[in-house]
C-alpha cells in the first residue's frame, strides 16, 4: 500500500514523457531549426516533473457538497483497524440511500487525519484521538476537527495455540514488550525466548498499546517498545507469525483475531480477575485494554455527511458486533 | 549521414532534424530525470540534517513517533542484508554462469537462459509472501532461532532476486573472453576445469565484479520482500548472532512509514533523509560497477 503511494507520486512524471515529447518537439524544432529546441523541451519536461513531484498534490476528491440531485459523495479514509467496519457501514448505507456514494480507504489513522487536515477527505477514521500537533496543524489550515466516537475496540493479546501461558497482567505485558522479560519461563510458560510482534509505529494500535499498556497509562513514562520488537506491516503479518511461531506474542484489534491464535486473559493488576476480551467484558469495562474508535470531520458536518454520521451512531451500530468490534450501547 | 542524392531529395531536412533532436532529447531526459529526482530528494531530505542533532540522527534508536531518529541501525541493517545476499548469490551466480556458458551443451543452454530470465520477472511481493509463509518457518526450525523473520531470511530472498542479474552479466563477461584463450589452455594440456578456473574466469574478472555490483545495487534497493521477511526490528545488528535476528532496512522503513507521515514534518524529512543516504549508496555502488566496465573496455575486455 505504501509502495503504491510512492509510485503514485512518481508515475505521472514518467507517463507524461512519451505524450509530451513529440508535441513540443514538432513545434519548437520545426520553427526554429536550431539548438534551443531540446533545451526548451528538457525545461518543459523538468517543469512537468517538478510539478508532478511537488505542487500538484492529490486534488480535492469528489467533495461535491453543493451538487443537488446528482450523486453525493463521501470520502472516508483512515485507520486500518476501522476499515472493515467503515466499509460495512458504507455498503449498508448506500443500499438505504442510493443517492449517496461513500468510498472507504484504509492506510492508517495518521493518513486519514493528515488527509482531513489537508481538506482532501470528508471523514477521517482513527483508532486513536488526534494528537495536539495534529489539531494545531488543522487549526493552521483553518479547520476545526470534530470528533465522533463510533464504536469501541478491544486489543487482544495473542500467542501461539500451543503456548501454556493463558493469563497475564498488564504490567507483565509491559515488561514483555519493553524487553525486561525475555523468556516465557518468567511468566509461567516453557523455557523459550519471547518474540515480540507489533504493528508499525504509525499504526494507531501501536500508539494506543504503547501509551496504555507499555507505559501503563502514565503520561510521564518514557518506556518504549524493545528495539527487538518486530514491526509488522499488517495485521495479517502478525497473525501469520503468531500462528507459526510458538515463541511469539503479538497484539491486535479483537476484530482481527481469527480462531487459530490463542487469546490471553488480561488483568489490570494481580489482585484483579483475569478477563478475556469479549463484547460483554469491553462494554462493562472489566477488560482492561479497550479503546474508542473515532471518526473526524473538518468542522461541524452538514447535509449528507451529518445524516450519514447520525445513521452510523444509531442504526449503524447493529453491524458493529458482527465485525468483532464492540457497539456503543 | 551518407545519403544518396535521391534519398535527400525525398526526405526534407526538417524531418531528419526532428528525429535526431527527439532522440537526443530522450537520451538527455533520462539524465535530467535522475538529476531532478536527486534535487527533489535533497530538497525534502536535507532539512533533517539541520532539524535533528547529529547525535540523534546517527544514534542507535529509531523511534520516529518519539523524535528519536537514529538511522544507524537502518543503515547497518541494509548493509548486513545486502552483503549477506551477495555472499550467497556470488558463488551461485558465477557457478551458474560458468555452467551455462562453458559446460552446458547447446540445447541445455537454450533452455536455461530463458528460465533464468523468468526468475527476474517474479514480483518481489510474491517472493516476500513465499518467504513469510515458507522460508521463515524453515529458517526458524532448522537454525533453532527465536523467529524466522531474520536478516538471513531476507538475504536468502535478496540473493534469489540478485541471481538473474549476476548470472546474465557474468555470462556476458565470460562470453567476451576470446576462444583463443580457451584453445591455448587446452593445448597446454590443462583440463577443462583448469582452463575455466585459472584462465577464463580470471580473464572475465572485471565483468564479474560488475555483475556483483549490479546485483548489489538491485539488492540494496529492494523493498517489499525485505519488509515482509526481515521482521523490521530497529535493533543495532552488532552482536555476532545479528544475522539470525530481525533487522530493519532503510527501504523497508521508508515504505512502511511514508504512507502515514504528515507532510513536511520532521519524520517526513527524516524518511527523505534516508532516501538521500540510500540514493548516494546506490549511486556509489553503480559508479563502482561503471568504473570496472570502463577499465575492462580500456584493456580490451581481457582483465
Amino acid at each position: 500500500m505504501n509502495q503504491k503511494t510512492l509510485r503514485r507520486r512518481l508515475q505521472p512524471a514518467v507517463s507524461t514523457l512519451p505524450r509530451m515529447a513529440p508535441r513540443h518537439g514538432s513545434i519548437y524544432v520545426h520553427q526554429m531549426r536550431v539548438g534551443p529546441g531540446p533545451i526548451l523541451l528538457i525545461a518543459g519536461l523538468a517543469v512537468a516533473l517538478a510539478c508532478s513531484l511537488m505542487a500538484c498534490e492529490p486534488r480535492q476528491p469528489g467533495v461535491q457538497h453543493g451538487s443537488i440531485g446528482a450523486v453525493q459523495t463521501i470520502q472516508n479514509i483512515g485507520s486500518d483497524t476501522l476499515v472493515n467496519l467503515a466499509l460495512a457501514w458504507a455498503e449498508a448505507y448506500m443500499q438505504l440511500h442510493p443517492e449517496v456514494r461513500i468510498s472507504v480507504t484504509g492506510g492508517g489513522s495518521g493518513t486519514g487525519i493528515a488527509a482531513m487536515i489537508n481538506g482532501t477527505v470528508d471523514i477521517a477514521n482513527a483508532s486513536r484521538d488526534m494528537k495536539p500537533e495534529e489539531i494545531s496543524a488543522a487549526r493552521a489550515n483553518g479547520i476545526t476537527p470534530v470528533e465522533f466516537v463510533v464504536a469501541r475496540d478491544a486489543i487482544a493479546i495473542i500467542v501461539h495455540s500451543s503456548n501454556p501461558v493463558s493469563e497475564l497482567t498488564v504490567r507483565q505485558i509491559s515488561d514483555i514488550f519493553t524487553g525486561k522479560t525475555t523468556n516465557w519461563r518468567q511468566v509461567g510458560g516453557e523455557d523459550r525466548p519471547i518474540v515480540l510482534l507489533s504493528r508499525e509505529s504509525n499504526s494507531g494500535t501501536y500508539v494506543y498499546f504503547l501509551e496504555n499498556v507499555i507505559r501503563l497509562g502514565d503520561p510521564k513514562s518514557r518506556l518504549l517498545f524493545s528495539p527487538d520488537t518486530l514491526l509488522m506491516p499488517s495485521s495479517e503479518g502478525i497473525g501469520t507469525e503468531v500462528r507459526q511461531n510458538p515463541n511469539a506474542i503479538g497484539y491486535d484489534g479483537l476484530g482481527y483475531v481469527s480462531g487459530e491464535e490463542k487469546v490471553v486473559a488480561v488483568a489490570q493488576d494481580a489482585n484483579r480477575p483475569y478477563v478475556l476480551p469479549s463484547v460483554v467484558t469491553v462494554n462493562d469495562g472489566s477488560y482492561p485494554i479497550s479503546r474508542p474508535l473515532y471518526m473526524y470531520t473538518a468542522g461541524e458536518p452538514g447535509g449528507h455527511i451529518r445524516a450519514y454520521l447520525n445513521w452510523v451512531l444509531h442504526d449503524g451500530q447493529a453491524s458493529v458486533l458482527r465485525l468483532g468490534f464492540v457497539p456503543l450501547r | 549521414m551518407s545519403y544518396t542524392g535521391k534519398t535527400t531529395a525525398s526526405r526534407p531536412h526538417w524531418t531528419e532534424f526532428f528525429v535526431e533532436s527527439l532522440i537526443r532529447v530522450l537520451g538527455f531526459s533520462t539524465i535530467g530525470f535522475v538529476l531532478l529526482i536527486f534535487v527533489f530528494l535533497l530538497r525534502e531530505g536535507l532539512p533533517i540534517f539541520f532539524e535533528v542533532a547529529p547525535g540523534n540522527l546517527f544514534g542507535a534508536l529509531w523511534y520516529p513517533t518519539f523524535n528519536l531518529y537514529g538511522t544507524l541501525p537502518l543503515i547497518l541493517g541494509s548493509a548486513l542484508v545486502t552483503v549477506m545476499a551477495i555472499a550467497i548469490a556470488l558463488p551461485l551466480g558465477v557457478a551458474t554462469a560458468v555452467f551455462v556458458r562453458e559446460v552446458a551443451p547447446h540445447w541445455t543452454r537454450e533452455i536455461l537462459k530463458p528460465m533464468i530470465e523468468v526468475l527476474a520477472g517474479i514480483p518481489s511481493v510474491v517472493l516476500g509472501f513465499f518467504g513469510m509463509i515458507l522460508v521463515a518457518p524453515i529458517v526458524r526450525e532448522f537454525l533453532g532461532v527465536p523467529t524466522g523473520l531474520t536478516a538471513f531470511s531476507g538475504a536468502l530472498l535478496l540473493a534469489y532476486m540478485a541471481l538473474p542479474t549476476i548470472i546474465s552479466v557474468a555470462e556476458d563477461a565470460l562470453d567476451a573472453v576470446p576462444k583463443s584463450y580457451r584453445d591455448a589452455g587446452l593445448a597446454m594440456g590443462a583440463t577443462q576445469w583448469q582452463t575455466i578456473w585459472r584462465i577464463v574466469v580470471p580473464a572475465a574478472r572485471s565483468g564479474i565484479v560488475t555483475a556483483v555490483m549490479l546485483g548489489m545495487g538491485r539488492a540494496i534497493g529492494e523493498t517489499m520482500a525485505v519488509m515482509m521477511v526481515t521482521g523490521n526490528a530497529g535493533r543495532m545488528p552488532l552482536s555476532l548472532d545479528s544475522l539470525f535476528r530481525p533487522v530493519r532496512t532503510m527501504t523497508a522503513t521508508i515504505a512502511a512509514e511514508m504512507g502515514e507521515v504528515a507532510r513536511d514534518s520532521t519524520h517526513y524529512h527524516a524518511l527523505f533523509g534516508i532516501g538521500v543516504i540510500l540514493f548516494i549508496l546506490t549511486f556509489l555502488i553503480n559508479l563502482a560497477a561503471a568504473t570496472s566496465i570502463f577499465k575492462k573496455r580500456r584493456k580490451g575486455g581481457l582483465r
